[in-house]
């Protein structure tokens, strides 16, 4: 089943020097075992390939139910030295929440994930 | 029995202020709101304190958060009458200037004679730059590794973080508002409760809690509903926001809350949102007093607009102080046009297509061109998922240079485009885009031992 990070889980990212870092949270504590393993250090990179000019690395926070990611190289040099509109990496938490996951049928069910809407 | 051995007794901070130019209205409504004992206001971004070097160049008075007169004067009568102390980093590169002129409004209101005003100074290692490169401080950007020689002409102000040790000692002389300069922003809701409760230099988990405690207020409202994107269209009254408050016991476990009948939020999606915020390695957020283990940290709800908070460990501090130093680091310019339907986005482009062509055959020299099309993928670029045809689309192209002629040549080239370029253009009221001077952000580190603070109590 396709299902949207959007639908499980929420987000917030900020800035340090052309780093933006993205936390991930899970809606539901259930959530998170399938969000840490859905958001691998691979996936994440494959999500942004072509957005970011550095590498990616990720850090488990079981205690919030959330995942963060550093992503370098991805503020356009950051702060002031910055020309993009997202020179402080604001909205990379939703640019994040834009993935979309491929959850076994039986799995999501029994999680009671929101199933992604048709294309 | 001293009232900090009493388990029960709860201290409590309030966040009036997250960034300079934050909501003016809010420091005096969290000390009219309910009870607070103390009142943080955090005014100092990494890029701030070389806006203020500029404008104590041109006036030695200057070089100060200037909004924290007109802070302090909404609050006076808390501060005077109620005991309600204010601790703010809104010094810059010159605290003493600033307490000065604290007590001139003060005076002004009649209250002076009120106030004492702890200074916090040292952090400032502008002057000894030379001293500390040639002495075998590199000061080498934590980022490129580069040394600071490299860019040492251009260096616009250097500042030491510096930690909640010097603001305990001018509470502790007596201050009822301490003013600082590059102090850490978790140190400005961590010192007033290391103080308040005794914690020990080395009661690692309560410094990290007190640590936590700052991160999670030191952005204002950014925790009780503001930028808060879970279940963001019901969070209620956002015109009415309450900024935080953490009521805090002498064990580090506390409660983040705001006052009752204001707008926004606090549970605990909303606490983990701003938890996450700006986080690098959350096993290590280093600061000069401890290092807080962000996995360690527990939430639970606690009632209504109520997050309890316990758990937090620390660990022994490192031997280095962070420092903030700005450079002059050339020159950039954005200007924008805007394209209407039909085919907004393909004139847009071809808009772009033009000018860089003309920008080329002037043989101006840029480090870096970058176009947006805003409306169709500025946030998101090619993550972005087109859905039909772009009612409309801003052209927004910057440029950056080490060559200042260069920039305010661009700077001319966007106008033209509106009756020479592609149709169905407008939005070009504002006129020229405006040539900017890049001050750029050099992080290091330093022996923590070559920065000496110094505490002054004025009043």
């Amino acid at each position: 089943m396709k299902v949207r990070l959007l639908d499980i889980a929420h987000a917030r990212s900020g800035d340090k020097g052309d780093t933006a870092n993205v936390g991930v949270i899970a809606l539901k504590p259930d959530w998170f075992p399938l969000l840490s393993e859905q958001l691998t250090l691979e996936r994440v990179r494959r999500h942004f390939a072509g957005v970011i000019t550095g590498d990616v690395e990720r850090f488990e926070l079981p205690n919030l139910h959330a995942l963060n990611f550093l992503l370098h190289g991805a503020l356009g040099g950051g702060g002031t030295l910055s020309l993009k509109t997202d020179a402080q990496g604001k909205v990379f938490s939703t640019a994040m929440l834009r993935m979309v996951l491929d959850v076994p049928d039986d799995r999501a069910r029994s999680l009671g994930l929101p199933a992604a809407p048709a294309a | 029995m001293t009232p900090s051995s009493t388990a029960d007794r709860i201290v409590r901070v309030a966040s009036g202020q997250g960034f300079w130019g934050d909501w003016l209205d809010a420091p005096r409504r969290q000390v009219e709101g309910g009870p607070v004992d103390y009142l943080m206001l955090d005014y100092l971004a990494e890029v701030t304190m070389s806006i203020l070097q500029k404008q104590k160049e041109r006036d030695p008075a200057m070089g100060y958060a200037r909004d924290f007169l007109g802070a302090m004067e909404s609050v006076l009568p808390a501060v005077t009458e109620r005991g309600v102390k204010v601790i703010a980093n809104a010094g810059g590169v010159n605290p003493l200037a600033c307490a000065k002129a604290v007590l001139d409004v003060a005076q002004s209101r009649g209250a002076s004679g009120k106030l004492r005003i702890g200074v916090v100074t040292g952090d400032d290692l502008l002057p000894r730059l030379d001293e500390l490169i040639a002495s075998g401080h590199p000061l080498t950007n934590m980022e490129s590794g580069e040394p600071l020689s490299t860019v040492r002409d251009r260096v616009l102000s250097a500042n030491a973080y510096i930690g909640s040790v010097p603001i305990v000692e001018a509470l502790t002389r007596g201050a009822n508002v301490v003013v600082t300069g590059r102090s850490t922003d978790t140190a400005l809701t961590m010192a007033p409760l290391r103080y308040e409760f005794g914690w020990g230099a080395t009661d690692w988990d309560k410094l990290a809690a007190g640590i936590i405690a700052g991160h999670i207020i030191e952005c204002g409202a950014q925790c009780s509903g503001g930028n808060c994107l879970y279940d963001w269209r019901n969070i209620p009254d956002l015109a009415n926001v309450g900024y935080p408050i953490v009521e805090v016991r002498a064990d580090g476990t506390f409660v983040v809350t705001k006052h009752p009948k204001t707008g926004g939020r606090i549970n605990i999606p909303s606490i983990s949102e701003q938890l996450v915020y700006e986080m690098g390695d959350p096993h290590a957020y280093i600061t000069p007093d401890v290092v807080a283990d962000f996995t360690s940290i527990h939430l639970a709800a606690d009632g209504a607009d109520r997050v309890r908070v316990f758990g937090i460990t620390g660990r022994e501090a490192t031997d280095k102080l962070k420092v903030s130093i700005a450079y002059r680091a050339g020159f950039k310019a954005v200007g924008t046009l805007v394209y209407a339907w039909p085919d907004a986005l393909d004139k847009a482009r071809l808009a772009d297509r033009v000018l860089r062509e003309r920008l080329d055959n002037m043989g101006l020299k840029f480090d870096e061109l970058l176009t947006e099309f805003v409306g169709v993928s500025a946030t998101h670029g090619p993550l972005t998922v087109q859905s039909g045809a772009a009612p409309e689309v801003q052209l927004r192209v910057g440029v950056r240079s080490s060559d200042r002629k260069s920039v305010e040549r661009f700077t001319r080239e966007l106008a033209p485009l509106v009756l020479n370029g592609p149709p169905s253009v407008t939005g070009f009221a504002g006129g020229r885009p405006k040539v900017e001077e890049i001050v750029a952000y050099w992080p290091a580190l330093v022996d923590k031992a070559v920065v000496q603070t110094n505490v002054e109590v004025l009043s």
